[in-house]
């Protein structure tokens, strides 16, 4: 009775990408000290940075301002923290994924495997969105004023950077054997990346005469591509407030510090993500005697 | 059915410096039940990893179900289903969302899916677990939903990798009744791997891979008889290597020396049982007949016990 053994079947990547997208956030929430882990710890930073630090805080050159509270300051830096913890906790969980054993019925599937890192990155991105809109509802009943359009934006633009993050997470998770390696990774690459983003201290402004420590921290901050994720977020906030927005050259002098143009922000933002979406999809296409 | 399902033409492959397999060729029938049976360390794991489309193909060439694993790897992983030793469940996730995760994986959704979700969740007896997380499943149960995911795409050739490992016996069974069922009605062609001798013993063929050589390869059966008569095992309490001695000095067989126990194969041991006794009675601590087993193959074939260095790793 063959008769059972019917056509081979016709494989989907996009159905199975969603299907594995799906699967994170399901994941996710079945893990409860996951959700307060991402959001919890930086809205508790949040709340602490911005009570201690606000009377220390100034921005260069804005001292007649009326200024911006270092709450608000780092409000973006926060929402950025949220993402950034998330996109890891989902990309750690490739190597979960591979020691459990999960992954090595996803690799023998007739899939692409883009298909696979789309699922993990979306996935991922997704939640980190999810979290940071979490966050943004109850920014608003504290006190930062936030338009509803300004409010849809900014969820897109998380999406984008997390599509970012958890990408990059992922092809420093996809080599890894151990949670512990990328523990290590996370302090002295992740972490590093948020700090000298302009999320907790703004990128300072240069010009001749500067000291050399300056130009270099100016540099560095400035070649960090959430710098731009950072910038573009605190354009979004005050998005419609014209000049009197409290940002550099427009409610602050230009010296307050240094900012990419609205433009520039965005587009370095999306050419981040599509540059490290498409590497981890070319770094995991290839089999290897090491992946599952 | 005279079909190859699976055609192995001089496969090796090596870890760095250690070779896993060692120009291997051979040729599975479809429809056939065929285990792979070895030590730990034998090569069946790369063998399988290499099946399973999961490690890429270093020398030789392999055709499964008539597609070339190195150019067809798509073609192939629609065709075959696979099981893999180490549990690929989702733990945090349901029976029943596992099983859609595997749907998703092969192509099928809506009322396909759903369809054969249900279809393999009855057939292995889980569709009253279907709400349940993985992880509150025992072992046997588990293994059963493994099975149900590998064979929701209706697969033509269903691989296995140590599926007995962790079950009791009557869930042991009652996998062999199920490999035996989807072969009768559906011809799907099997292939596992086992380091269990009285797990081959049910295969229709048996290849038996040592240090990633093929070292024997035919029927149950036939593998038995080609050892030849009985085998005669006697235990000392004294020196080995002198009891051997004297023991080749009565018998013409090839006479092989153990930890504790020299053995050899006679087609008539019964005749010779009262002259060893006779001569060699002080000695002896006890003496064993028996018909060969796959372990005196394994001895036969490679020289050395089957049961050693269990405890070394798994790969």
């Amino acid at each position: 009775m063959a008769s059972e053994t019917v056509a081979p079947i016709e494989p989907k990547p996009l159905l199975a990408a969603w299907s594995l997208c799906q699967r994170e956030i399901v994941r996710f929430l079945r893990q409860r000290n996951r959700i307060i882990g991402a959001i919890g710890q930086p809205l508790l930073f949040w709340l602490l940075f911005g009570a201690g630090m606000s009377r220390t805080f100034q921005l260069p050159g804005a001292a007649t301002s009326a200024g911006v509270s270092f709450l608000e300051y780092y409000f973006s830096g926060t929402l950025m923290l949220i993402v950034l913890f998330t996109a890891i906790f989902a990309t750690i969980s490739i190597i979960e994924d591979r020691n459990e054993g999960f992954l090595q019925s996803v690799l023998a599937a007739p899939i692409p495997r883009w298909s696979m890192v789309l699922g993990k990155v979306m996935g991922g991105a997704l939640l980190a969105t999810l979290q940071g809109v979490l966050f943004l509802l109850l920014a608003l009943t504290l006190k930062v004023n936030l338009g509803p359009l300004n409010f849809l934006v900014m969820a897109v633009f998380l999406l984008i950077v997390g599509i970012g993050l958890t990408s990059l997470g992922f092809l420093l998770a996809w080599r890894m054997e151990s949670t512990q390696g990328f523990h290590a990774v996370m302090n002295l690459l992740l972490m590093p990346l948020w700090l000298l983003s302009g999320a907790f201290f703004p990128v300072p402004w240069i010009n001749a005469q500067s000291p050399w420590s300056q130009v270099v921290m100016h540099w560095v901050m400035r070649l960090n591509p959430v710098t731009y994720a950072i910038a573009s977020l605190r354009e979004i906030m005050y998005w419609g407030m014209g000049d009197d927005a409290p940002l550099p050259g427009r409610g602050l002098p230009v010296e307050a510090y240094w900012s990419p143009s609205p433009v520039t922000g965005v587009v370095v933002t999306i050419a981040f993500a599509a540059l490290m979406l498409g590497w981890a999809c070319w770094a995991a296409a290839e089999p290897r005697s090491g992946d599952a | 059915m005279s079909l190859a399902a699976i055609s192995i033409e001089n496969v090796s492959y090596s870890y760095g410096a250690r070779r896993a397999l060692n120009d291997l060729s051979l040729q599975i029938e479809a429809g056939e039940i065929f285990v792979f049976l070895g030590p730990n360390g034998g090569g069946k794991t790369t063998l399988f990893r290499l099946l399973s489309t999961l490690a890429p193909l270093q020398a030789g060439k392999i055709d499964l179900l008539g597609f070339d694993l190195a150019s067809q790897r798509d073609q192939v992983r629609r065709r075959i289903g696979v099981v893999f030793q180490s549990p690929s469940l989702d733990k945090k996730l349901t029976v029943a969302e596992n099983m859609r995760q595997q749907s998703a994986l092969y192509g099928l959704s809506g009322a396909a899916a759903r369809e054969a979700e249900d279809r393999m969740m009855r057939r292995l007896g889980v569709i009253d677990r279907a709400g349940d997380l993985a992880e509150q499943l025992s072992g046997g149960l588990r293994r059963r939903v493994e099975l149900a995911k590998g064979m929701i795409h209706r697969p033509q050739l269903l691989l296995l990798d140590e599926p007995s490992t962790g079950l009791d016996p009557g869930a042991r069974s009652s996998l062999w009744e199920y490999l035996q069922r989807i072969r009768t009605e559906q011809g799907v062609t099997i292939v596992l791997t086992t380091h269990l001798l009285e797990e081959a013993e049910k295969a229709d063929r048996i290849a038996i891979l040592d240090e990633g050589t093929l070292v024997a390869l035919d029927r149950p059966a036939a593998l038995k008889a080609s050892v030849g008569g009985d085998s005669v095992t006697i235990t000392t309490r004294g020196d080995v290597e002198a009891l051997a001695g004297q023991l080749r000095q009565i018998v013409t067989e090839e006479v092989r020396v153990m930890e504790s126990a020299v053995r050899f194969e006679s087609a008539d041991a019964s005749q010779l049982a009262p002259r060893i006794m006779q001569s060699l009675g002080d000695q002896i601590e006890s003496i064993t007949f028996g018909k060969p087993t796959l372990e005196d193959v394994f001895i036969d074939k490679t020289g050395r016990q089957y049961w050693r260095e269990e405890a070394s790793d798994g790969k």
